[in-house]
């Protein structure tokens, strides 16, 4: 069991702050809501139905309606940017920002033709940022977003979160390093129980 | 789906992709035999389609264990099962481009192939037929011990001993039909059809198992 009794409750344009210290099961949890884990018990539940949106839009399974950035950037080394973010559009649907816009907003647009595989650690992570705005979805799952990013694209990236904050979306992030946005609730994943009376 | 087709074919032809790998080792199989039995011109023509077929099985073996280890690696498999589309379907696609890019070169080679065998040209017709399509079957059939061993380090060589009893079928049928064609009493259209529904029947199967082994693995 790596945890349990755990609940929280998610309102469009609110975000949500996992943190706590390694193997806590930060991941796992993202991972359970994304829908790549089945939970040994509980549920993730998606209520209210957005304008615009498609009739099935609660039944269908709820990684559907998430953007998850893992801890791999799910991009092709020997294809270029723009191929590797094409791709994920096209197989994503919804279709939100246009490519070269989205690597704007990133602050990669010299980049588009370079192959994935020769860009460094933070310009992938950027590279895999601007794929969650090429198509949309409202909920991010976020692990370790910040992972190999500079201060200025840290903060280039808290921006982009806000905007996608305002457009109604939810943010779900596990990190150690503080993202750089207000009002957000916060999820602490609790020190096993002994360790926590030794250190009281 | 056409998008994921379009980049796996892509991909295979890019730096580390191996589109051609399985051709370079069959063109090195078919090169040894005759090296090996001797050069006696009729025991080569009449062994030629089982040597074919044989090599063309190896080949088509060799790059399977990579079907979706590397989309695993990258993370891209995550989001291809957050994505919604069956994932039967996914892996039918898959499977689809990684046969474009490996089982149909092997069918091209053939004519060439078939010339260091002293084949003559109805047979070699004969044995592409029925690797076009008995070839489909082995790709199928591979996607299973694929996903089985998606998250094995060198998978490679416990994929092979899981699928190779599975593509024996394949392989009596596809070398029966290919004698059939120049070999009078012998038939051809009966064990060819038989083939033509083993690669079907794996299509269906192969998909919808490799597909359920890749979303509950994690589980």
């Amino acid at each position: 069991m790596i945890f349990s009794d755990l609940g929280f409750e998610l309102k469009e344009t609110e975000a949500l702050i996992i943190t706590g210290h390694n193997g806590s099961g930060k991941s796992t949890l993202l991972r359970v809501v994304a829908g790549l884990l089945a939970p040994a018990s509980g549920d993730v539940i998606l209520t209210g139905h957005p304008d615009g949106a498609s009739d099935d839009f609660n039944e269908r399974p709820f990684g559907e309606h998430c953007h998850y950035l893992g801890h791999e950037n799910a991009m092709k080394p020997a294809l270029s940017v723009t191929e590797n973010l094409d791709f994920w559009q096209k197989i994503n649907d919804e279709p939100h920002l246009e490519i070269d816009e989205a690597l704007e907003m990133v602050g990669l647009p010299a980049l588009a033709h370079v192959p994935f595989g020769h860009l460094s650690t933070g310009q992938k992570r950027r590279i895999s940022i601007a794929k969650l705005l090429v198509s949309w979805r409202p909920i991010w799952l976020l692990d370790e977003p910040t992972a190999g990013l500079d201060t200025r694209s840290e903060a280039q990236f808290a921006d982009l979160m806000k905007v996608h904050l305002e457009d109604g979306g939810i943010i779900l992030a596990a990190t150690h390093i503080p993202l750089g946005l207000k009002n957000t609730k916060s999820l602490v994943m609790g020190l096993p129980a002994i360790e926590t009376e030794q250190s009281i | 789906m056409i998008a994921l087709f379009l980049r796996d074919i892509r991909l295979s032809w890019r730096a580390g992709g191996g589109a051609l790998t399985g051709v370079m080792f069959f063109l090195a199989v078919v090169m040894v035999v005759p090296f090996g039995v001797g050069p006696d011109l009729n025991l080569l023509a009449r062994i030629g389609p089982a040597m074919l077929w044989l090599g063309a099985l190896l080949a088509a073996l060799l790059g399977l264990d990579r079907l979706f280890q590397a989309d695993r690696e990258d993370g891209s498999l995550d989001l291809l099962i957050m994505n919604g589309a069956p994932m039967a379907a996914i892996v039918f696609i898959k499977c689809l481009a990684h046969w474009v890019t490996t089982g149909l070169p092997l069918v091209i080679a053939v004519p060439l192939f078939g010339l260091f065998m002293n084949m003559e040209p109805l047979g070699i017709l004969a044995t592409m037929a029925t690797l076009m399509a008995g070839t489909p079957a082995i790709t199928f059939v591979g996607a299973v011990g694929a996903a089985v061993t998606v998250s094995l380090p060198r998978g490679g060589l416990l994929l092979a001993v899981l699928v190779l009893p599975w593509t024996i079928p394949v392989l009596i049928f596809g070398v029966s039909a290919a004698y059939g064609a120049v070999e009078d009493p012998a038939p051809f259209t009966e064990p060819f059809i038989v083939l033509c529904a083993i690669s079907l029947f794996f299509a269906v199967i192969g998909s919808l198992g490799a597909g359920a082994i890749l979303t509950h693995s994690d589980h």
